[in-house]
């Protein structure tokens, strides 16, 4: 589908080291961080601007050419990965932070910048970049918004829609569109609300206006040890009953919990069953009474053990552990696939009994590290790629954990997007017309179908046989 | 590298080119949760490359140049010489002057000012302290340090023998390996590797001291290199573990503390392979903070390579350049007027990197530095 003339014409536009088509070098691009199916572009094309965005759409658009978005690919549900798209568009060079409006704490950012950068910009005055994925030193804005990406402090603050005043959307032909703005509400259809969450298949999201919020007065964070992930499952259905809301709660279980201590020597019970991490913030005066009252629950619920980090050092530790939990995972096994779904927080001590049992029924280990506050899982299931028959059980127990989040009244996803992981459970939890439904909406910003193709809806996936040959479960 | 070694990517032109691009600074390693050796990865990586890669007549000739000079310190103490010479006759104004063909000025580039060319010096192979033993040290003269960087030499045992350290710098150590190593040329690197063990295999040393950091990163794996020689492991891992900065070393002494006042604006630089390579962090800075009159200024992104990273400088001077420019950039803005670091190859680097830019801040070795501050003496001077 590439052929010579538009490599050339794609040059044109953007340099010579703007254009990726050496084989060798298209490897890189042939996965994010869901990495049980791969699919490698034909070129990838690395644009510094709008204009320059603009103007391959263009071309693209008068060529037919179907393309897919692609930020530092940290994605888990495999949203940039390439299919039925040859060509991929790579913001990474777009990585400038444009303005910082500390008065009215506002940012206005390329989609290439990276999450913790907007943050460390925004620390002397005060103020930070609130949506954290435990992926935010690496992962960029616009990966942020293409996915609707939550984090720890989500919990009580909003996920990445809540934080996104406006974009700059160029649309799949080469049209460049602002959605919302520098104020707080547009009047109108809210279509940066549906933009953002769209998985990259709305057109290319090229900057951001950001939303800063001060830094809290105070925190006050709780480690609290548990000889069970029962135990801590039923201490987070209790303080979410308890209605204090706690800025993040997180579980992490035994197994993470090793790996965790192995990289970063924070001096963790090795042989507790499950840890949660509390953390409350705001105003210095409240903390010490919510605090008591969590330690209140968590002691009731069986908590064996209750720390209280004695200052920033010791908070940003605790953190580190949490989000570079995900990293220390090389010592548990070659590779794993993070899965994501959503039950009532209530629902916890079930959910994760359910999964210790699919566990041993598909002889995978799991463990768990995730948002247990908003009763977000994230099990993860470990396996080794060079094992195809393993690799074939990881995807098949992944999607029984999430047909029983569905029966427990939950949901497919809680951060990580629909991708081509999910496609086909979609059935699960809409019906045909509600597909239907949104497939139109699709298809006022991309008529054509070249945005991301084949990828949130299961109609997509039968085109996907066609193009089978390029995609293929990792060897 | 597990594709190339899987056969799904060739070991072609674009391959190696990306694996020479790696600096082999390690930060990644500093940084991975998961305890990847990265280091060791990507120099049996070179390794494979070198053995069994087919490199352009040009990369072909540079490589052979860099791998037979640098390791051999005779070749290094003529070059030395010569370099002295030619900024006597001020050559590196012809070339700053653009006077001189572009690959040859940018090799020019590196030449100090001829108020501080390069020494060589031959260490004693064995230094009295002042007043009795307390410790006994050797000290590796390597290669680069002894021919270009003779005045941090003295000034190393000058500090050392002021707390009690005799300092022996055995003359058949020759050069570690290092860059040899690091470069993918094994078989001769080892060679070299055994002459050093040989040297330094002694019960009577408490420590084997480097200040340059490839060295000693180089020299704290010499139990790994050798694991599969049953004759040689033993001793290799009794030198590995006896490695120390001298910075490192000089912090663990129990009595030492600065003897003079400095009143000097300071930043410090991360050589890539001391923080990641062996770890030394806290040390350095620790000693300079406590000085008298120093004030201590931070260094955005100390961490971050300067890209001189051995022979990169070299073999890679455009990515090399960019990242000088970017630490000149930000020692500048330190508002600094000395740049201190521990290693011979970050001090070129980033000296010419300011000097382009038009800046007068000196970069100065730790031991250099330390000289000046922790003993009674006058230290020697450029």
């Amino acid at each position: 589908m590439i052929t010579e003339r538009l490599l050339r014409a794609l040059r044109d536009i953007l340099g010579g080291d703007g254009v990726v088509s050496h084989a060798t070098e298209l490897s890189v691009y042939d996965c994010d961080g869901y990495t049980l199916e791969k699919s490698t572009p034909e070129v990838v094309v690395l644009p510094r601007s709008t204009e320059e965005v603009a103007a391959v759409l263009k071309l693209l658009k008068h060529e037919g050419v179907p393309f897919v978005p692609r930020g530092t690919g940290t994605g888990l549900s495999g949203g940039c990965l390439p299919l039925g798209a040859p060509v991929m568009v790579s913001l990474t060079r777009m990585n400038r932070i444009l303005e910082l409006d500390p008065a009215n704490r506002r940012a206005v950012v390329e989609s290439g910048v990276v999450n913790a950068w907007v943050s460390r910009a925004a620390k002397p005055h005060g103020l930070h970049y609130v949506p954290d994925p435990s992926s935010q030193m690496a992962c960029s804005i616009g990966g942020n918004v293409a996915e609707n990406s939550g984090g720890p402090h989500t919990l009580k603050y909003g996920v990445t829609t809540n934080h996104v005043l406006g974009v700059t959307l160029v649309l799949p032909d080469g049209e460049v569109v602002r959605l919302g703005g520098m104020t707080e509400d547009t009047p109108g259809y809210d279509l940066l609300g549906v933009t953002v969450g769209s998985e990259g298949t709305f057109g290319i999201v090229t900057e951001a206006i950001l939303k800063l919020y001060p830094r809290p007065q105070g925190y006050k964070t709780l480690l609290a040890v548990f000889d069970s992930v029962a135990g801590g499952s039923a201490a987070v259905a209790g303080i979410v009953a308890s209605g204090i809301v706690p800025a993040a709660l997180e579980m992490l279980d035994r197994l993470i919990l090793q790996a965790v201590e192995d990289a970063f020597h924070f001096g963790f019970p090795r042989e507790a069953g499950a840890v949660l991490i509390v953390e409350l913030d705001g105003l210095e005066a409240g903390l010490e009474r919510a605090a008591g009252r969590i330690r209140e629950v968590c002691e009731s619920n069986g908590a064996t053990e209750i720390r209280v980090a004695r200052d920033d050092g010791e908070r940003d530790a605790l953190w580190k552990c949490r989000k570079r939990a995900f990293g220390a995972l090389g010592r548990l096994a070659p590779n794993f696939c993070c899965q994501d779904g959503v039950v009532p927080p209530t629902r916890l001590p079930e959910i994760m009994e359910r999964i210790a049992d699919i566990g041993e029924a598909y002889d995978l280990r799991i463990g768990n590290v995730f948002h247990a506050g908003d009763g977000n899982i994230h099990p993860i299931l470990l396996y080794d790629e060079r094992d195809r028959e393993q690799t074939e059980r990881v995807v098949a127990a992944g999607r029984e954990i999430l047909r029983e989040c569905v029966a427990l009244g939950g949901s497919l996803t809680g951060e990580h997007g629909i991708g081509v992981e999910k496609v086909a459970l979609m059935p699960l939890i809409f019906t045909p017309d509600d597909m239907s439904v949104m497939e139109q909406v699709r298809s006022v910003f991309d008529p054509e179908d070249r945005c991301n193709p084949n990828k949130i809806f299961p109609s997509a996936e039968q085109h996907v046989e066609v193009r089978s040959p390029r995609r293929q479960a990792a060897m | 590298m597990r594709s190339i070694d899987q056969g799904t990517i060739p070991l072609d032109d674009a391959s190696v080119r990306h694996l020479d691009l790696c600096l082999g600074c390690r930060a990644c390693e500093t940084t991975c949760p998961s305890g990847v050796r990265y280091g060791t990865l990507i120099e049996g990586a070179r390794h494979f490359i070198e053995s069994r890669h087919r490199r352009s007549w040009p990369e072909r000739v540079q490589r052979w140049l860099v791998n037979r000079t640098f390791p051999n310190p005779a070749v290094m103490r003529i070059f030395g010489w010569s370099v002295r010479c030619m900024t006597r006759f001020g050559v590196h104004r012809l070339a700053r002057a653009g006077w001189v063909p572009a690959p040859l000025r940018r090799l020019l580039r590196y030449l100090p000012d001829p108020k501080a060319p390069f020494r060589s010096v031959r260490l004693p192979e064995r230094t009295a302290p002042r007043g009795e033993v307390r410790h006994r040290v050797g000290l590796l003269a390597g290669c680069v340090m002894q021919s270009l960087f003779g005045t941090t030499h003295t000034n190393t045992v000058r500090l050392l023998t002021e707390y009690g350290c005799e300092v022996r710098a055995p003359e058949g150590a020759g050069c570690c390996g290092a860059l040899l190593l690091h470069n993918g040329d094994r078989e001769r690197g080892l060679e070299l590797a055994r002459r050093t063990i040989a040297a330094f295999d002694s019960p009577e040393l408490d420590a084997v001291l480097t200040n340059a950091a490839g060295c000693g990163a180089a020299m704290r794996e010499y139990g790994e290199h050798f694991k599969e020689d049953p004759a040689l492991r033993p001793a290799a891992e009794r030198v590995a573990a006896k490695v120390r900065d001298v910075a490192e070393f000089v912090h663990g002494l129990p009595d030492v503390e600065p003897r003079r006042r400095m009143n000097v604006k300071v930043a410090y630089h991360d050589a890539c392979h001391l923080l990641n390579g062996q770890g030394v962090h806290a040390e350095p800075r620790r000693l300079l903070k406590d000085i008298p009159g120093v004030e201590w200024v931070d260094l955005h992104e100390a961490e971050v390579c300067c890209g001189s990273a051995g022979s990169y400088n070299l073999t890679e001077p455009e990515l090399a350049g960019r990242l000088a420019a970017r630490k000149a950039r930000n020692v500048t803005a330190t508002g600094a007027e000395i740049l201190v670091t521990g290693n011979p190859g970050c001090i070129l680097q980033i000296q010419a990197a300011l000097r382009d830019q038009g800046s007068s801040i000196r970069v100065v070795h730790t031991a250099d530095f330390l000289a000046e501050a922790y003993t009674n003496g006058k230290a020697a001077r450029d």
